[in-house]
């Protein structure tokens, strides 16, 4: 394992911003800190880079431990989510300020920082300021500061929070790029979980300074282990009484437990247009939202409201309607734990072999 | 350079007021400071050149403007460095009593000038407490340069701390902390990333300093002696002058004095909009 974490706690005043987390990480691997702000993300990153001590636990890097290891020789490349570049430096020199430190030859100095300049695609701005830059070139300036001393780890503390929606896009597509090239072990911090998704090769989700589940994005959103989890992946609803919606009703629901249900486990149209009609149930559309791609429905069924997709080629429905419903799936949420439930009906009743 | 040179050609600006202010700011500096100094050159200009030289050349007045710019600068600079430090003390620790110590700092601007410099004089004088314990190691501070540098000390120290001490608190935490993470120890965290950013505000301290010695007369009188050639300030030879009602030559010594100031200052100024243009924040 490159990077290893045992057991780290940090409190700030009575507050537990980091409680018992434990992790490990491979070599290579871009890892997605995700959760929800407040939650620890930073402050983990922080103890990682040796900016905040932990009250107690370890961390180890290539199987060293670090605890005791200053910041400054951790070997660790950090980029801020403000880029915090040094203004009264040009593009060349902010790149240069790690080698300069290393004593690295000016003739050393000069191939590193052009090396940089073109992986970022900043030749030709090394002349320029930080604040003679957009955001998105900021950004990558702050990235081939952090690359210039070949770290053997790089954290990101919210790379992309302070640039614009388009360009966010873009650059997270070039960093997972230039990070599979460079093929160097990252963590970063985000919040948002398009972006973890999109980006990472695993994710590390944290709550309240717990970390609920690491896993691969698709393991992570197909198998939910915590009701956090499973509530903040996805756009999910919460459904009060699961037991009354056809077929989840007895069977291994506990009676006052609660349900998750995202949008694509729901199938919503007229009755010929759902595959097995004998586990949908009825219900009535309430509102009809336009999302771009695609339609999000507000659908009514007994006393649940539940929301679904619905593709702008089907035969448009209207407010009011009557359809059925199909669900296919939901997670029963307990106190900790969450379960997938298949629906059971969903058998074909008269099974016909060709 | 591009953009410098679109933004020069802007229209106009959406600002209101721009004509009314203006004409006021102008309005404003000749009644209280153009009018009045030209006034110097006015009654100056009443001298034929001879008359002026002499006044001006003689070996007094010149050991008194040495006098006045060489202790101005040292105190300035003195200034510059605690100035830096008490600034640096305020602004990154917290301690029992530092709200105190805060406004002890501007004290210096409220005291009568005359009080200062008696006090002053009465500690550092050679039977005064400090100066009786400084005399046995042959350091004399009343009564000669030095303790006129002391004085202009006291005088200038609330400018480069109040200068220096809201940059120094608006700086990003997190620069040092990334010139720290690509392996910065202290010292040159402080001098490759902090320093630069207050070199502006250090700047315009120091000038303030300097200019406020170079003025300075109420709080010197008293400790320097003014012994000619030797502890005479320039702002004194002109009170001595205008004593023995020889306006012309008053004005004569302010004249040259004023000129070595304005040059002084603009050069501080210059150098002050150099090193600022490279640390423009957005």
């Amino acid at each position: 394992m490159h990077i290893e974490v045992r057991n780290i706690s940090k409190t700030f005043h009575g507050h537990k911003a980091v409680d018992n987390v434990s992790f490990s990480i491979e070599r290579g691997k871009l890892i997605g800190l995700l959760g929800p702000s407040g939650g620890g993300k930073s402050t983990l990153l922080r103890i990682l880079a040796g900016l905040e001590t932990p009250d107690s636990g370890d961390i180890f890097i290539n199987g060293k431990r670090v605890n005791d290891v200053q910041p400054q020789l951790r070997g660790i490349g950090f980029v801020f989510q403000n880029y915090a570049l040094f203004k009264h430096m040009n593009v060349f020199d902010n790149i240069a300020f790690g080698l300069t430190i290393r004593k690295a030859s000016k003739a050393e100095i000069k191939t590193r920082v052009g090396e940089l300049l073109d992986l970022t695609g900043l030749r030709g701005f090394e002349h320029r300021y930080p604040h003679q830059l957009s955001g998105g070139q900021r950004q990558r300036v702050a990235f081939a500061r952090a690359l210039a001393p070949k770290p053997d780890l790089l954290l990101l503390d919210e790379p992309f929070a302070a640039i614009d929606a388009k360009v966010r896009k873009e650059l997270r597509t070039w960093l997972k790029q230039l990070i599979g090239t460079l093929g160097i072990t990252s963590i970063f911090v985000t919040h948002d979980q398009d972006e973890a998704v999109e980006v990472a090769d695993e994710m590390l989700i944290v709550q309240k300074g717990r970390l609920e589940q690491q896993g691969s994005p698709v393991h992570i959103y197909t198998d939910p282990q915590t009701a956090f989890v499973a509530g903040f992946i996805g756009h999910s609803t919460v459904v009060e009484q699961p037991e009354s919606l056809r077929g989840f009703g007895g069977s291994s629901l506990t009676a006052g437990a609660k349900a998750l249900i995202r949008p694509e486990f729901v199938e919503v149209g007229r009755e010929r247009e759902i595959p097995f009609p004998s586990a949908a149930e009825k219900g009535k559309v309430r509102h009809i939202f336009f999302r771009g791609a695609h339609l999000e429905l507000d659908v009514e069924v007994g006393s649940n409201r539940l929301s679904a997709h619905r593709s702008l080629d089907q035969e448009p429905l209207q407010p009011g309607d009557e359809v059925s419903v199909l669900i296919h799936r939901l997670y029963v949420i307990s106190d900790e734990s969450a379960t997938i439930v298949e629906n059971p009906l969903k058998v074909d009743p008269l099974p016909v072999h060709i | 350079m591009k953009s410098s040179a679109s933004s020069k050609a802007k229209p106009r600006s959406i600002l209101p007021g721009f004509g009314i202010s203006l004409g006021f700011t102008i309005f404003y500096l000749s009644v209280l400071v153009i009018i009045p100094l030209a006034g110097i050159f006015v009654k100056t200009s009443g001298m034929t050149p001879g008359q002026f030289w002499d006044t001006v050349a003689s070996a007094r007045v010149i050991a008194s403007y040495k006098i006045s710019f060489m202790t101005s600068f040292f105190a300035a600079l003195i200034n510059l460095v605690f100035g830096l430090l008490i600034a640096w003390v305020l602004v990154r620790y917290r301690f029992p009593g530092k709200k105190l110590v805060d406004s002890l700092i501007d004290l210096p601007f409220a005291l009568p000038t005359a009080v200062a410099g008696i006090a002053l004089t009465a500690i550092y004088a050679p039977n005064g407490w400090i100066g009786s314990l400084l005399e046995p190691l042959g350091i004399k501070v009343a009564f000669t340069p030095l303790g006129i540098t002391l004085a202009l000390i006291f005088i200038g120290l609330p400018f480069v701390v109040r200068t220096v001490q809201p940059v120094l608190q608006d700086l990003d935490n997190e620069v040092e902390e990334a010139a720290v993470m690509l392996g910065a120890f202290r010292l040159r965290t402080f001098r490759r990333i902090i320093l630069p950013e207050l070199i502006p505000p250090l700047l315009t301290g120091f000038a303030l300093a300097f200019a406020r010695g170079i003025g300075e007369y109420g709080s010197v009188v008293f400790i320097s002696g003014n012994m000619p050639m030797k502890t005479e300030i320039a702002p004194l030879l002109i009170m001595t002058k205008l004593e023995q009602y020889d306006y012309k030559g008053a004005t004569a010594i302010a004249m040259v004095m004023l000129i070595i100031s304005f040059i002084l200052l603009l050069l501080i100024n210059y150098l002050q909009w150099r090193s600022n243009r490279r640390v423009i924040t957005e």
